[in-house]
Order: C-alpha cells, then sequence, then structure tokens
C-alpha cells in the first residue's frame, strides 16, 4: 500500500518537515532557550529596576554612551561580515570565507576590549555587585549579570568561530558549519540590541552638557 | 549566483544584506538619540523595546535566514519563545506595589 509506505518511512525519518539539517534545527532550539534564559534576565532586571527606589544612572555620554555605541557597531559590522562568510562559505571559496571569519572575530575581540574596559572605569568609580556610590544597591549585581553573561557568550562565540574556521580550512567541517556557527553569532548580537536600550539608554547620566 | 539556489529555496542578496545592515545601524543611532530627549520614561521604554523589536526582527529574517526557511520553522520556535515570555510577565506587577511594602526608614 503506498500510503503505508510512506508512513513507514516518515516514521523511520524520511520526512524532513523543516527541511533544514538536523545540527541546524539543533542550533535553533539552543538559541530559543537561551533566548528565554535572557528575556528572563532582563524581566528580573526590569522588575528589580521598578521596585526600587534611587536606580542609579551612571552613564555619562563620554565614555560610556560613545564606547557603547561603539560596540553596537562592531557587533553589527561583525554581523554583516558573518553573513558574508557564510554566503563565501556556500560557494567554496576558501580565502574568502577566512578573511569574512576573522573580520567577524575582530569585531567580537573589539567587543570585548571596549566592554572590559568599560567595567573597568565603572569598577574603578567605585561599582560593585552589591553596593555602589550612586543609589540602589542591586544596580552592580544586575549590570554585572547581564553584561557579564552576555560577554561570555560573545567569548564562546569567538571561540567557536574559529574552531570552525580551522575545521573548515582543512576540509573537516561542511559549509552547513559556517553557517550553524553563524546562527549563534547572530543571536549573540541580537541579545545586545535588547541589552543596550535597557541597560544603558535608559541610565543616562542626567544634566550632562553634549 | 547560481550557487544560491542551490538549494531549491530563494535566497537574499549581497545588496539586500547590506541594505539591512545600514537599517540596523541607522535604528541604532535613533535610540541613542531617543536616549537624550528626556521624555516620559513608559513613552521611552516603548519606542526603545518597539524599536529593539523591530532590530530583532530585522536580524531573525534575514541574518539568520528564518524568512528563507518553511514557515513551519518559524511556527514551531516564535511561539514557544512568546508563550514563556508572556508567563515570566504574570508576576511582573507585584514590582509595582513592593516599595509600598517597605518598611519605612
Amino acid at each position: 500500500m503506498a500510503t503505508g509506505e510512506i508512513s513507514s518511512s516518515m516514521w523511520n525519518g524520511g520526512g524532513s518537515p523543516y527541511a533544514i539539517p538536523s545540527k541546524k534545527l539543533g542550533m535553533w532550539l539552543f538559541i530559543i532557550s537561551d533566548a528565554l534564559t535572557f528575556s528572563a534576565l532582563l524581566i528580573a532586571y526590569s522588575y528589580v529596576r521598578v521596585a526600587s527606589d534611587s536606580w542609579p544612572s551612571p552613564f555619562h555620554f563620554w565614555p560610556s554612551i560613545v564606547v557603547s555605541t561603539v560596540m553596537t557597531f562592531c557587533l553589527l559590522t561583525s554581523s554583516i561580515t558573518m553573513v558574508m562568510a557564510v554566503a563565501a562559505a556556500k560557494q567554496g571559496r576558501i580565502g574568502a570565507t577566512m578573511g569574512w571569519l576573522a573580520g567577524t572575530m575582530a569585531g567580537g575581540v573589539a567587543f570585548l576590549v571596549l566592554h572590559a574596559n568599560e567595567w573597568r572605569t565603572l569598577i574603578g568609580e567605585g561599582l560593585r555587585p552589591f553596593e555602589n556610590p550612586w543609589g540602589s544597591p542591586l544596580f552592580g549585581a544586575t549590570f554585572f549579570t547581564c553584561t557579564g553573561l552576555h560577554m561570555l557568550h560573545v567569548t564562546i562565540g569567538v571561540g567557536v568561530l574559529a574552531v570552525v574556521a580551522a575545521g573548515f580550512k582543512k576540509g573537516r567541517y561542511p559549509a552547513d558549519y559556517v553557517e550553524i556557527a553563524g546562527l549563534y553569532w547572530h543571536f549573540v548580537d541580537l541579545v545586545w540590541m535588547f541589552l543596550f536600550p535597557l541597560i544603558y539608554l535608559l541610565s543616562i547620566a542626567p544634566n550632562v552638557a553634549h | 549566483m547560481s550557487a544560491h539556489t542551490e538549494h531549491g529555496h530563494a535566497e537574499g542578496t549581497t545588496k539586500l544584506y547590506l541594505s539591512v545592515w545600514v537599517i540596523l545601524l541607522l535604528l541604532s543611532a535613533v535610540e541613542v538619540y531617543l536616549g537624550y530627549l528626556h521624555l516620559p520614561l513608559h513613552l521611552m521604554l516603548s519606542l526603545l523595546m518597539g524599536l529593539s523589536l523591530v532590530k530583532a526582527g530585522m536580524i531573525i529574517a534575514y541574518f539568520m535566514h528564518l524568512r528563507f526557511e518553511k514557515v513551519g520553522l518559524v511556527w514551531t520556535l516564535l511561539p514557544m519563545w512568546m508563550i514563556v515570555t508572556c508567563l515570566l510577565f504574570v508576576f511582573f506587577p507585584d514590582s509595582f506595589r513592593a516599595l509600598e511594602f517597605r518598611f519605612p526608614k
């Protein structure tokens, strides 16, 4: 019976309802669960902020807002180079793929260096996880947790890209792996699009002449 | 390029991706500008989150390629995130009265 053959092959994995490789679906499922982690963190941050009085707004135009805007530029630009890397990998152009991936990693490293310097400045001004000179002590805890987890993601992303680039160059990894690593990288970029306005732009220091 | 269509579904062109990138940069600049406008907090929060959602949508649709995948994948992935995020907001209104429950200093 024709229908029986079709359904038994479906049950044996013959069907491909999403028409994507299983590793790509796995990455998508991971991204959804990771997005929920960041959603929970940002909602917790908003909750704590609404429930506290004298929430600090310590971010001056220079250096914090300028630097965090440059960091946004770095991440968005590393996303477009990642798109180029995936396109080059699918066409089998290994040299071009390496170049675009190197550009993407450079964007990630620039982000990390600028962000680490930002942390250093704030810590120098007296910011600690459970105390700060400006207002509600919870500010430090939420700031370090949200941006720290995001920095960890960027760090892991740079590592993943390095491994995938090396494997793709040797021919051990197919172009799909570059695309799947790219999905993760774009997600890290996406998370910053929420961290940047919620944490930085809503806490701009008042009465600043710029 | 012929390599773009070998998987049998439509994909974006370099020009499309570059214009998405430029729009994302412009929206980020608008957000920074909004930060200095001294708007009421609720309006500012709505505008910033609205713009961020637009940016996230563009990143997901074009950079993460979801627009060019089967629509079934979208219907599998996004509702998971939306439902759980809505559930997280269930107890958010408590934050508005948490201040009233504090002991006076």
